[in-house]
């Protein structure tokens, strides 16, 4: 059987959505930091400004610098395109304003990042948006939460801090059962681990500045549009399916069809909330993605050495990863993720919130610090940072206790990351 | 818009222009048909565009495809029919542009029912459409290998590296979802429509209508080579090449298409 004719994924990871500059040559990306572009003639802007032809007419809409990384991350997940945002709360944002209207209602796994469970549970409802969470283990919680009024199912591919791992295909057969899309943050993952679309998600939503920027350097999220979703099957997504008076009537199915979503986030989303990426950032996140593959391998390498440092560490009651067998998604993860479950884990700490504090105050080569994905090791304790305005109860429900310590395990030599933590772990336990 | 043909609804794109204002109805009235396993939406590079630039746009779902009803037809000689049809659903004369299987569909009702096809502007096509026996088999069981190879082969190398005309679009990703949702067994349908019909060299020898041909030089899907007997049958066409389209320019070159559908329609030389 003959093979399909693509680049595989390293190359893609490398080249998608570039060709050298004609002009210049120039290999790497170009910075194309400016706000607006000429047009050839009055004729060219107002097609531009029609939706009749495609091309640049201002940085808030479209950037040929951000245009490569949405290119090159629709192509590394299987999307028919990407539209790039300031940070990855501005896509999951995005994705909700361009599907969603108020009196809608979304159903959402419990298991999610503190500052979505905050957007989704007291920000949206403010616009008439409601929420209901569910366990993301059990795809029967997710069919008995959806109403008449539900849009849209919600999940983390690989929760946080817990890594739960969802099964994709399950919870979208709820989804596509209901009628509904299933969009997914799959920040965790990022499509070098999976790739959602191929599982049955419809979105795909990542902070880029985690582990696909990959250094630090720069804040920002994209909105993958799958494609795969019928947006006129139902009436259920007007904002789609029925004519927009912002471009003069246009139906967003009809004209673009597949492309519908990410044609009408970039088109009014972007154009209206303007929660656009600069070209400075996208040309940093474009350098981690470019080394994706090998970075996520070594992270991956990494992690399984610390997880089994920490499980011989008598300071440690509790590790929380999928190659652990004692994670409850063990072999879920096994048949999902074939090439790991990435580098975000948690613990706990014998001696409670006390212990968790010293540890904390004791690593030297981790950082203490609020983000994950970084290629530096990364440590927090969420209970007081990320996940702080949960109350006690909501926190126990996502699973998050008071001595659990997120760790982002990064780049450097394994030896030296373990014997950091081995280290701050000793001295937790000196009360 | 919906309209009837044969009793069954038709899904098109209109540009979102209606085609009945009373200002436009003199304008020409541009059919636009897709290929195999594909929909109207292959053509949102030009069918807003035709339709603010003095044209009344309609790029048709063809039975069975897209959002249209089925079921689909046996043949090129039946969709031909249905075209002719179409026409006569939307009252006027139609100017027929058709991409690959879209083309023969074009060819054959240009020559059967001239009556009612003013012009003709064919693209993506050779006098055959053989098939690989690999991706007419992997159609034939809904695999979703089918839309990966079409989409491999579909456009020029160039496009498999990117920079889409629209800014965050994904070409091969567009092309595959396109075809990957397609009901089921139509492309593989589509594909054995396209493989059995051998009309094409005939009906361009009848052919007296404007009649333009744009070619992707890097078309592997139908080399260029592969057109030279209907250019020959042809005579009068206006043939044009455009230097990085594969087997789809109207959305690999999408600008040097507009130009080209704007010269065929306002200033033929064919």
């Amino acid at each position: 059987m003959v093979e399909p004719d693509h680049h595989h994924f390293d190359t893609r990871a490398l080249h998608a959505g570039q060709r050298p500059d004609p002009i210049t040559g120039s290999r790497a990306v170009p910075i194309y930091q400016t706000t607006s572009y000429v047009f050839d003639s009055v004729d060219h802007a107002a097609g531009l400004f029609n939706l009749e032809v495609s091309g640049h007419l201002y940085s808030r809409i479209s950037n040929p610098t951000v245009a490569v990384l949405e290119e090159r991350l629709a192509s590394l997940e299987g999307g028919v395109g990407a539209v790039c945002t300031s940070s990855g709360q501005a896509a999951l944002h995005l994705a909700i304003a361009t599907i969603l209207n108020a009196g809608d209602h979304v159903v959402a796994s419990r298991n999610i990042y503190g500052g979505t469970y905050n957007m989704l549970s007291l920000t949206m409802p403010r616009f008439g948006i409601t929420t209901t969470f569910v366990d993301p283990r059990d795809p029967k919680a997710f069919a008995a939460a959806i109403q008449d009024d539900t849009r849209l199912v919600f999940a983390e591919t690989l929760g946080n801090p817990g890594i739960e791992v969802l099964d994709i295909a399950a919870v979208a057969e709820v989804a596509h059962a209901a009628g509904l899309p299933l969009a997914v943050d799959s920040t965790f993952a990022t499509p070098y681990l999976i790739r959602p679309i191929d599982h049955g998600a419809d979105i795909v939503i990542h902070s880029v500045t985690k582990f696909l920027g990959g250094h630090g350097v720069a804040v920002g999220g994209v909105v993958v549009d799958g494609g795969r979703f019928d947006w006129a099957a139902d009436g259920k997504f007007p904002t789609l399916s029925e004519p927009y008076d912002g471009y003069h009537g246009i139906t967003f199915t009809e004209e673009f069809g597949t492309a519908a979503l990410s044609m009408r986030a970039r088109a009014e989303g972007l154009r209206d909330f303007g929660g656009c990426m600069s070209p400075a950032n996208a040309f940093y996140l474009l350098q981690g993605v470019e080394t994706l593959p090998v970075r996520m391998a070594r992270h991956v390498e990494n992690t399984l050495r610390v997880v089994e440092m920490l499980n011989a560490h008598d300071a440690v009651t509790w590790i929380s990863h999928p190659s652990h067998p004692s994670h409850p998604d063990h072999e879920l993860a096994g048949r999902l993720y074939p090439k790991g479950t990435g580098a975000i884990l948690s613990f706990g700490i014998q001696g409670g919130r006390e212990a968790g504090r010293r540890f904390i105050e004791a690593v030297e080569l981790a950082s203490h610090l609020a983000n994950v994905g970084d290629a530096k090791t990364l440590v927090i304790h969420p209970g007081s940072t990320t996940h702080q305005q949960m109350s006690n109860e909501d926190l126990a429900a996502a699973g998050i206790s008071e001595e659990l310590v997120r760790l982002s395990v990064g780049l450097e030599d394994p030896n030296d990351i373990c014997a950091d933590l081995s280290r701050a772990l000793r001295v937790s336990q000196r009360a | 818009m919906r309209f009837e043909v044969d009793g069954r609804s038709v899904l098109a794109a209109t540009g979102a222009v209606p085609i009945d204002r009373p200002e436009t109805a003199e304008a020409p009235l541009v059919i636009l048909i897709h290929g195999a396993g594909m929909d109207r939406t292959v053509w949102s590079q030009q069918t807003r565009w035709l339709a603010h630039h003095g044209t009344r746009a309609v790029a048709v779902d063809l039975p069975g495809h897209g959002g249209s009803d089925g079921p689909p037809l046996g043949s090129i000689f039946e969709l031909a029919t249905w075209i002719s049809k179409v026409a006569d659903a939307l009252g006027g004369d139609i100017n027929v542009v058709g991409h690959s299987m879209g083309a023969f569909i074009g060819l054959e009702a240009a020559a059967k029912f001239g009556d009612k096809i003013s012009s003709l502007v064919v693209m993506g096509l050779g006098a055959a459409m053989p098939v690989h026996p690999d991706l007419q088999a992997a159609a034939d069981v809904d695999d979703p290998l089918a839309a990966d190879l079409m989409a491999g082969w579909m456009h020029g190398p160039e496009q498999k590296f990117g920079t889409h005309p629209t800014p965050g679009m994904s070409m091969t990703g567009t092309s595959r979802a396109v075809i990957e949702t397609s009901p089921s067994g139509v492309l593989a349908g589509d594909l054995k429509l396209c493989a059995e019909y051998d009309g094409a060299v005939a009906a361009a020898t009848t052919l007296t209508c404007p009649t333009t041909l744009v070619l992707g030089k890097l078309d592997r899907m139908t080399p260029r080579k592969s057109a030279q007997p209907l250019i020959r049958a042809l005579g009068h066409a206006n043939v044009i090449e455009l230097a990085t389209s594969g087997h789809a320019p109207m959305m690999e070159e999408p600008e040097a298409v507009r130009t080209a559908l704007a010269d065929h329609l306002f200033s033929p030389t064919g």
